[in-house]
């Protein structure tokens, strides 16, 4: 054993390799992308490591592996869960030979989502056990649980860690490799009639899936996790909280030494109710504290009228707690003054913060393309050769959602990954006389995007797909897809050719582009924008994150007539004004040189940029050249 | 000893690495440590945050408002923004240097910097505000910004660690190559002439 100061990702990926784990797969996204990052990088040389395509993909494999004996964990956030759900939902009802753990990061805010979704319900729904940890430390020790539980039980369990977990940081104890688990899995053996799913092993194993859940529920009320905090406790206690997740940290920290009976929920599904029964005993009123679904709040209103308890419940349903977003201490505080009042043992914290008068107008950051971003480059080029027409920009999931900023202002929709070739389509269809574009990415266009190309193009859309090419899984934090030629093992393997798969389909025009040529770039656009049916540009430059750059660029104070352009329409976070609070400047710290500015200057004031000519190295850029 | 600390500032101006070398000066010494950091689309120029509680005796990663014994503002504007957390009697260290938003570059809002240094000064008594230019022109670098702000913090008695402490954690986290300009940067506004 040594100490470690971990992220709350670094120290669940520990404990599943300290569980034995033989295989992880998973698709990027905050905040789960840690796990398999840290799995990769901490790899004790016999686990199989892969980001797959997507989460879907993901789950197929571990389960996969699970079917050997194998213990396998997929890691996903929990949009991805939706991508991932059609194979789980069925895997429930074959269950699993190896430990599988599925873990989800919840992310309440939402801070870096689409939805505010709870995969505590998405347990009950699926009937998966969920484990839910409060903290970086226990996450460690409870992902090993999580291994053990779901192999003894023969069903894949969710471990679901929300943000403040998953981010968190703590000094931990963990085990050395020589001291972890060996898992030797038996191998995969034949029986269709346990791993085919027909609707009679359909039916007969939800009957099974019922029975054991219920037995679970016993089996989880003495799983010490699933715990009462009595010893603080004074004699005839009549208020009660029940409590999840990081919350429970707050309402220990919250509680200033005001008595009340608490309970933690560490298996919200299958619901330890003996547990319950016993927290309830002799309360007059409970308070649920809880972050996105009232799921605490529901099962102990359903306890109390199966057994005809009088304790009011009351939480989110009641209007006690916030219905949504992310609780923070002073939520929680507030809460528990309302609830328990001010009487305290030792002095409930009253004080507050700092009573401050308002203060001058906080700056507005939204977040933006960073300085040098080729996908500025991109919206910019499409913007400037649709002027005047009548349009619809459809965006999708990754940096370029950030296109829908002013003043770009290139993104009119955006709902999950890939959906916006289907939103294309489906506008253009009904909008004969809208030019209808979708923005994708390279790896959204992996995960999700070929599907819906092919849709559009059997369907006979008229639209254009432009795949944003920067070589990466940029928001997410660099890591490799088919299009980069490298696997997170540290493979280098064949790249897939995003031009290649759309040429395959079909399409008859694709043209790769780089952005930053804005001349060239707008030529291409008007042009391809022209044909009839579905065409493809592919806008291809690196990230600014993982391309060096070369020089920056400045603006020459007597050439800048102060007219403003540059900054009003880039909206470049290292265009910013000069001292005399007129003219152009450049913030060298962040300017990359990409020379977008430059081309769009209109007396040619800015110079000494020097983007990258190739984008790629060993890519075959072809300059607007047509590809058929 | 227990301290809470708030880290603020903008996407890509280095705040998880100084809360990465408070933690790890924190671990050396065996003092219990808990952060919790914006990671994620915040980090593309957004507002970030970390918190950071050293000491026994709590379990929330995140602090609640008035409890902060020392804010450290990477930037004017993030740093008013974070002031409510700031208990009574509590130091704030506070970079000059407004980062300004692309928002309000191109008119669609306000931000006077100028006006959030003064209101620090009004409502903070123990403020250090530290000359981010002054100290990029003499360090020769802009990107140890946040360095500096951690020996500005030592000086302000309420980080709980020695220089030493600090120095250590700069050998262990930070390349070679850049070890004597962040040993400068750390000791940079040890002397009350860079600082006010």
């Amino acid at each position: 054993m040594h100490k470690e100061f971990l992220m709350g990702n670094e120290a669940i990926a520990l404990g599943a390799l300290a569980a034995g784990v033989n295989l992880v797969s998973g698709y990027p996204g905050t905040p789960s992308t840690e796990v398999l990052e840290t799995i990769a990088k901490r790899n004790p040389g016999n686990v199989y490591v892969e980001w797959s395509i997507n989460e879907k993909a993901g789950m197929e494999v571990a389960a996969g592996a699970a079917y050997t004996g194998a213990r396998a964990l997929v890691t996903m956030k929990q949009v991805g869960l939706n991508v991932a759900s059609d194979p789980l939902m069925s895997l429930e009802y074959i269950g699993v030979k190896g430990g599988m753990v599925v873990l989800v990061a919840d992310d309440p805010g939402p801070i870096s989502s689409q939805t505010e979704q709870d995969t505590r319900t998405f347990g009950m729904f699926s009937k998966v056990p969920v484990f839910d940890p409060a903290s970086v430390a226990e996450a460690y020790e409870m992902i090993q649980e999580a291994f053990d539980f779901s192999e003894k039980y023969g069903t894949p369990v969710f471990f679901r860690a929300t943000t403040r977990v998953d981010h968190g940081y703590e000094a931990v104890e963990v085990k050395d490799p020589a001291e972890y688990y060996v898992n030797k899995p038996e191998g995969f053996v034949k029986d269709p009639s346990r791993w085919v799913i027909f609707p009679r092993l359909s039916v007969k194993n939800h009957a099974l899936i019922e029975k054991r859940n219920a037995q679970l529920k016993d089996i989880l009320s003495d799983y010490p996790r699933n715990q009462i905090l009595k010893e603080a406790e004074p004699a005839g206690c009549r208020k009660g909280i029940a409590t999840h997740g990081v919350n429970f940290m707050y309402t220990l920290d919250s509680l200033h030494g005001r008595d009340a009976r608490v309970m933690r929920v560490a298996t919200p599904f299958p619901f330890p109710e003996k547990l319950a029964l016993d927290f309830l005993e002799g309360l007059d009123e409970v308070l649920c504290v809880e972050e996105l679904d009232p799921v605490i709040e529901r099962a102990l209103t359903f306890i109390c009228g199966k057994f005809g308890l009088k304790v009011r419940i009351r939480g989110k349903l009641t209007g006690d707690i916030p219905p949504s977003g992310e609780n923070s201490m002073e939520i929680v505080g507030n809460a528990l003054t309302q609830f328990l009042g001010e009487t305290a043992g030792n002095g409930a914290q009253s004080e507050g913060g700092n009573v401050l008068p308002q203060p001058p107008a906080l700056p507005v950051r939204p977040p933006v393309l960073c300085a040098g971003c080729p996908h500025r480059a991109s919206f910019y080029a499409v913007k400037a050769a649709m002027r005047g027409k009548k349009t619809i920009y459809c965006g999708d999931i990754g940096c370029y959602t950030l296109g829908n900023a002013a003043p770009l202002d290139m993104c009119d929709t955006c709902l999950c990954m890939g959906a916006g070739i289907g939103i294309a389509q489906g506008v253009g269809h009904i909008e004969p006389d809208t030019k209808c574009f979708a923005f994708v990415g390279d790896s959204t266009f992996f995960a999700s995007g070929i599907t819906e190309t092919i849709n559009a193009f059997y369907n006979q859309a008229d639209m254009t797909l432009v795949v944003l090419d920067n070589s990466t899984t940029a928001m997410t934090g660099h890591q490799p897809h088919p299009g980069t030629g490298r696997t997170v093992m540290g493979q280098i393997v064949e790249k897939v050719s995003i031009e290649k798969v759309l040429r395959a389909i079909g399409l008859k025009v694709v043209e790769t582009v780089d952005p930053l040529d804005y001349a060239l770039s707008v030529e291409t656009v008007k042009r391809v924008a022209d044909e009839p049916g579905v065409k493809a540009i592919i806008f291809r430059s690196p990230c600014i994150a993982i391309s060096k750059p070369k020089g920056h660029s400045r603006v020459d104070p007597d050439k800048c007539i102060a007219c403003g352009k540059c900054i009003r329409e880039l909206g470049c976070p290292a265009l910013i004004l000069g001292e005399d609070g007129k003219k152009a400047k450049i913030d060298t710290s962040m300017c990359t040189g990409c020379t977008l500015c430059e081309q769009l200057c209109p007396v040619k004031a800015i110079s000494g940029g020097n983007k990258n000519d190739t984008a790629i190295p060993g890519e075959d850029l072809q300059k607007g050249g047509r590809h058929e | 000893m227990s301290k809470n600390i708030i880290l603020c500032g903008v996407g890509g101006q280095g705040t998880i690495l100084a809360s990465r070398l408070i933690a790890t000066a924190a671990m050396d010494r065996k003092i219990p440590i808990k952060t919790a950091e914006t990671i994620g689309m915040a980090q593309r120029g957004g507002s970030v945050f970390s918190h950071l509680r050293l000491g026994d005796g709590t379990n929330s990663p995140l602090i609640g408002k008035g409890e902060v014994d020392l804010i450290i503002g990477f930037e004017p504007g993030e740093t008013v923004r974070q002031l409510p957390f700031l208990k009574k009697g509590g130091a704030v260290v506070v970079s000059s240097r407004p980062v300004m938003p692309v928002s309000a570059m191109i008119g669609q809002s306000n931000y006077d910097a100028d006006a959030m240094i003064e209101y620090l000064k009004a409502h903070v008594e123990r403020l250090t505000i530290v000359d981010a230019d002054k100290a990029a022109k003499e360090l020769g670098s802009a990107k140890v910004l946040n360095v500096v702000l951690l020996g500005a913090a030592l000086r302000s008695g309420e980080l709980g660690l020695s220089e030493e402490d600090l120095e250590n954690a700069v050998r262990e986290r930070v390349p070679e190559k850049f070890l004597e300009l962040n040993k400068k940067a750390l000791s940079w506004c040890m002397e009350v002439k860079n600082a006010n």
